[in-house]
């Protein structure tokens, strides 16, 4: 019976010892979690090796890594982002989405705490995680969309890459590629995003930044009007070639990559980071070497609006989510330093957003489309991200259908406009 | 007369019981069941993206968008077809087999388990399967168009031929459940009556036609009822086949919702897929109940 006693109260000791310690240490320890997509197990590494960094610099801060693949991430977040339990720093394309999640009130407002800190980033990029002056969030890359070609295929056919500059000189290098045998482009058509490159960046070329903006507006027709319809005509000569591989409706995209990468065909209309992406995904894990593989802006539209040097692609980075700690944004801030993003630029993982930080580039392709990126006035998001995913994903769709040939170009860009104007 | 019953269940403890068992199933029911279709319903008035609360009231538009979407009736179609092949494919192929396999013979148990080992694949895993298979490089089917000199079609990728594709996929997956019921049912029968026609000199067709299939009748409506309630809920075996692509052409009801509804952050307009679906699922339901399962 002593013995018991004796035993049940040691116990009790010990058991009331542990819970003041971890009471101790719930006081002094702030967990920040960070929801993320990334895949890419090498980035992920580099991600890992800065979180640890902060918390040695920092003692009592957490950092807390969380990951959700893409679709699912895209399609659990609202649901996310009203529990009490909702992560602190979420991934964003920014665009639609971010816009309902500032209206809805999810996000917190870091204006004052990233004051003097914002001087560092890119204006544009950081402009877009901002809405009427407030700040939401911060930028962390940059993507250009353009042509990744397969230069011994272009020699096969004797097409010269660095000659394609109009949209007629495209098609007369896929009728060259053709003739000789060799596919001219792939696509991940089952995916239909890639496929909507052509079309919003034909838009692109053809009304500029004017065209996007007043279709916004509802003005000349919207997204009916003679832009968009002219991208879908334009497309459309380019679809009638028969330009892509045999069944690329049925290719998601990491599959269309690694056929690139494979080299069984000659060009990819692709975001710049596949250049990197085609290696990994290729059968051989090797894919296409730094002689084999180049690039080329999209091709203009002669008579278009829209200026050579205006581009296409993504800008991603981190928000904050409403009563985040502080120490979310201090993180973040740190995150997005010039080391650090020096280091992720070295590796070649990304286009950075801190200014000087693409001194770390040290491939001749990732300095190219950070120069274009810096040369560009406009640079145009993705549609199937600015304009939200109910209108977006029918740009998807209107693209994919043109493609298919089950949707004329007037057709597309009337779907378009009215799902813009059932969803505003 | 007719309140005297009651009293006296009341008094033998019945209304103990109902007082006792009926709320938890109530409650359950009510909260996993009921609230979601009426909150469906209610979100179905609203164009809403999922954030905050749904505050912009448009009535009936969600159901007239639907109704408007070529997907919609292309998915409906697909339902049917679906319903279609169930009944006029693979229920008697289904049965035939159970026919030829019910009977105890040297590997008849071998070729049962063979027959029904798809059913028990997970359709995720089915799906990726034959999304390999169909491939049109690498696919089997390539293979054997290969073997014989020709160019493969790449059967997923055209509008004209995925919702065939998935169709094959879902005979191949479910004729083994059905050949189940009906080899259960074969088995369970009385062999008496089937002895008692066969001493009447019955030929065999005789025998199937007028005595066993009708034995196998509530089987039949039985197997009828989940075709047709699982093509009404297939999903799973379509998203990692096609999408429900390319064009829409193989889009289900529910890969549909999940397509438009869902993964477009248009609650509103997803719900209303919803409820139009919960009708069409409890139509069906009643009807047939009434008309062919009655007596079970």
């Amino acid at each position: 019976m002593g013995l018991l006693t004796a035993g049940v109260l040691q116990r009790l000791v010990l058991a009331a010892a542990v819970m003041a310690v971890a009471a101790a240490g719930a006081a002094a320890e702030t967990t920040v979690k960070w929801l993320h997509i990334e895949a890419n197990p090498a980035q992920v590494k580099i991600w890992e090796e800065v979180a640890r960094t902060y918390e040695a610099a920092h003692p009592g801060v957490k950092i807390e890594m969380q990951f959700l693949e893409n679709e699912a991430y895209k399609a659990k977040l609202p649901t996310i982002l009203q529990s009490k339990d909702r992560p602190h720093i979420i991934y964003s394309w920014a665009g639609g989405v971010l816009k309902s999640q500032i209206e809805a009130g999810v996000l917190e407002d870091i204006t004052d705490q990233v004051k003097g800190f914002g001087d560092t980033i890119t204006p544009a990029a950081l402009a877009v995680f901002s809405q009427n002056g407030h700040v939401y969030g911060l930028p962390i890359a940059l993507s250009q969309v353009g042509f990744l070609y397969n230069k011994d295929l272009m020699a096969k056919a004797k097409v010269d890459a660095a000659t394609i500059k109009t949209w007629d000189d495209l098609l007369a290098a896929v009728k060259a590629l053709k003739a000789a045998g060799v596919t001219p482009i792939v696509v991940g058509g089952a995916d239909k995003w890639p496929l909507h490159f052509y079309w919003t960046h034909l838009a692109v070329r053809i009304g500029g930044k004017a065209a996007f903006d007043a279709a916004l507006r509802g003005e000349n027709g919207g997204f009916a009007g003679a832009t968009f319809q002219q991208s879908g005509e334009l497309f459309k000569q380019l679809v009638d070639l028969q330009p892509f591989q045999n069944g690329f409706l049925g290719f998601k995209n990491p599959q269309a990559v690694g056929y690139f990468g494979d080299g069984k065909a000659a060009m990819t209309l692709a975001i710049s980071t596949t250049y990197h992406l085609q290696r990994a995904l290729a059968a051989d894990k090797v894919g296409l070497g730094e002689d084999t593989i180049g690039w080329f802006d999209f091709p203009v539209v002669p008579g278009g609006k829209g200026e050579p040097s205006d581009t296409l692609g993504g800008i991603t980075g981190w928000l904050i989510t409403k009563s985040a700690p502080k120490e979310a944004v201090d993180f973040l801030k740190f995150f997005i330093s010039g080391d650090v993003q020096t280091r992720l630029a070295a590796g070649n993982f990304l286009i950075p957003v801190v200014k000087g930080a693409d001194a770390g580039l040290n491939n001749s392709f990732m300095k190219r489309i950070a120069e274009n990126l810096a040369k560009s006035n406009y640079h145009q998001n993705f549609y199937d991200q600015s304009l939200g995913p109910s209108v977006g994903r029918v740009v998807n769709d209107a693209a994919a259908e043109i493609a298919g040939g089950s949707m004329t170009p007037q057709q597309a860009a009337t779907a378009i406009e009215a799902a813009w104007k059932q969803g505003n | 007369m007719a309140p005297l019953p009651v009293r006296r269940s009341l008094r033998d403890g019945r209304f103990a019981v109902l007082v006792l068992f009926l709320p938890p199933a109530l409650v359950l029911f009510t909260l996993f069941v009921v609230l979601p279709i009426g909150e469906a319903a209610w979100y179905s008035g609203f164009n809403w993206n999922g954030f905050g609360k749904p505050t912009n009231w448009i009535g009936l538009d969600n159901y007239r968008f639907v109704l408007e979407t070529r997907a919609f009736w292309l998915a409906l179609r697909n339902n049917g077809l679906i319903i279609a092949v169930s009944l006029l494919i693979q229920l008697p192929l289904a049965l035939a087999l159970a026919l030829a396999l019910a009977e105890r013979f040297r590997g008849a148990i071998a070729l049962r388990m063979l027959f029904f080992l798809p059913y028990i694949l997970a359709e995720i895993a089915t799906g990726l399967i034959f999304s390999f298979v169909y491939d049109g490089d690498y696919g089997l089917v390539a293979s054997i168009w290969h073997a014989f000199g020709a160019e493969a079609p790449y059967l997923l990728a055209s509008t004209d031929t995925a919702m065939l594709a998935v169709l094959i996929v879902i005979v191949w997956k479910y004729f083994g459940f059905h050949m189940m019921l009906f080899i259960a049912a074969l088995q369970g029968m009385d062999r008496n009556l089937v002895e008692a026609a066969r001493i009447d000199g019955a030929t065999r067709p005789q025998l199937l036609r007028y005595v066993v299939i009708p034995l196998l009748y509530p089987t039949i409506r039985l197997s009828v009822f989940f075709a047709i309630v699982g093509s009404l809920q297939l999903f799973d075996l379509v998203m990692p086949l096609t999408r429900g692509g390319p064009a829409d052409s193989s889009n289900t009801m529910v890969s549909f919702l999940y397509n438009n509804g869902i993964s477009r952050m248009r609650v509103g307009y997803g719900s209303a897929i919803g409820v139009i679906l919960f009708v069409i699922c409890v139509t069906f339901a009643f009807t047939y109940k009434r008309w062919f399962m009655r007596d079970e």
